[in-house]
């Protein structure tokens, strides 16, 4: 049987800054449906990894395939205009550590900016499927307030609504919950599991141990720019092989 | 007749000067603003050659008087075979002199504008003339309202040196009554009052878009 086409592939990658390489050939595959967390400590080049994902960080080698499309580079190899790569991201949603909610816009107008200007949704249609988006993430009655306004729990929820808008094949997020008060992480994880449960694929950034033992179907642990270990949930936490993960681990016992 | 007298009885001409003033400055600025908000992504362009260039236009201007920018493009460029009438060179002067200190203050704006707000609309599949028109450029105007206005009060008082390239606006008009009569005071004090009229309209708009700002969390700039 042939095997199913991933719906992301990271083929590769390495990235460098000033000469000091933050991720080192770092090889993955989601398949549709799955959720991976990605750990590991403090610039250990994982939020790095997700950013060359979409090419926010265009990776010095390797390859990322979208559902067996090649992003960033066509076939004969030359980069992707913007406009290429700007159609490619729509795919790909994205949510960030800082929210990075755009001020101007109300809850609603956040959320149906994109579809009715980017992908060219009637208005009418965006507002429906916004309102809806709200709902599921809690924030109906906010859909007029200002995003200034908002906690920054109920800010990351309206950016994961706006990610969702798009219709995204997959979801990136950027350590969602690393901006947030201790009491506010709850409920932007409730609204990620619920995400998970559904089939969304997801690709998650995490210092959230909780969540990746009880959500992913894989852990991707990184140390120095390396995937150091890579496993289900059930092995990585019971049973680490590396002595790096151990150490990492003994931190959130 | 008392002074007053003689400038209520001119008051045509006055009224033509100030709706020529008002005409200038409201197409001047309209163009400066746009001219300038479409600099602003090409002075942060990637390519070295439109950044220099760019770069070498704003500051050009910023370290021109405008008067004797104005004199060089009504009484310079027939020397090279090119005569514009006194509104065109008016009105190109004022543009294209102001629109240099506009995008310098939205690109400044630019500068502090959390990077995160641009990688956001990349990721949902923003890029060039949308990106900035959608998500850059309104949160730049918000956060500068009160140095566009400033700057559209500068644009104001810069029309009344238009007359030195016998423009008839309205600082023209109280200054041939003056002469026409010998009342060396009274127009000028309407010319002044009616600056201030146009001035002050200026400051409402500017309070009533720093007050949206202000709705939003912005403007703190």
């Amino acid at each position: 049987m042939p095997e199913e086409v991933p719906v992301l592939q990271v083929d590769g990658i390495s990235k460098s800054f000033d000469g000091v390489e933050v991720v080192s050939n770092v090889s993955l595959k989601i398949h549709s449906g799955e959720t991976i967390s990605i750990l590991g400590p403090s610039g250990s080049g994982k939020s790095t990894l997700l950013r060359c994902i979409n090419w926010l960080e265009k990776p010095d080698r390797g390859d990322v395939y979208l559902a067996g499309k090649r992003v960033g580079r066509k076939e004969d190899d030359q980069l992707m205009s913007d406009h290429e790569l700007a159609s490619v991201r729509t795919q790909m949603g994205m949510v960030f550590q800082s929210f990075n909610l755009w001020p101007h816009f109300t809850v609603l107008q956040n959320v149906i900016e994109a579809p009715v200007h980017v992908l060219g949704v009637s208005k009418d249609d965006a507002v429906v499927r916004g309102e809806h988006l709200l709902e599921k993430v809690g924030l109906e009655a906010k859909r007029d307030a200002y995003p200034y306004s908002l906690s920054g729990g109920q800010k990351q929820r309206v950016a994961i609504a706006r990610a969702l808008a798009m219709s995204p094949t997959v979801m990136l997020f950027d350590e969602p919950t690393s901006a947030l008060d201790p009491e506010l992480v709850g409920e932007v994880l409730s609204v990620m599991r619920d995400l998970a449960a559904e089939g969304m694929t997801m690709v998650v950034v995490t210092h959230e141990m909780s969540f990746a033992r009880d959500v992913c179907q894989e852990v991707v642990f990184m140390d120095d720019g390396q995937v150091v270990e890579q496993s289900t949930p059930d092995k990585f936490f019971s049973n680490p092989q590396t002595d790096r993960a151990k150490r990492f681990l003994t931190r959130y016992e | 007749m008392t002074d007053w007298e003689i400038v209520l009885k001119e008051w045509p001409r006055l009224a033509s000067g100030f709706g020529t003033t008002l005409l200038l400055f409201g197409i001047s600025a309209v163009g400066a603003f746009l001219l300038g908000a479409l600099m602003v992504g090409p002075l942060r362009s990637r390519s070295k050659i439109v950044r220099i260039a760019l770069r070498s236009y704003v500051d050009g201007m910023r370290m021109l008087p405008f008067l004797i920018f104005v004199y060089l493009l009504f009484y310079g460029l027939p020397t090279f075979g090119v005569k514009l009438d006194a509104w065109t060179a008016g009105l190109l002067g004022l543009t294209v002199y102001h629109c240099a200190y506009v995008a310098e203050i939205l690109r400044g704006a630019w500068d502090q504008l959390p990077v995160g707000q641009t990688e956001s609309a990349q990721a949902h599949g923003y890029h060039g003339l949308r990106l900035i028109r959608r998500i850059v450029l309104p949160q730049l105007v918000l956060n500068t309202a009160p140095v566009l206005g400033n700057q559209l009060i500068y644009i104001l008082k810069d029309t009344s040196f238009l007359m030195i390239i016998t423009v008839q606006d309205l600082t023209y008009a109280a200054s041939s009554i003056q002469s026409m009569y010998f009342v060396p005071l009274e127009p000028f004090l309407i010319a002044m009052a009616l600056y201030w009229a146009i001035s002050l309209l200026i400051e409402g708009f500017v309070r009533v878009v720093h007050g949206t700002a202000k709705e939003r969390g912005l403007g703190h700039a």
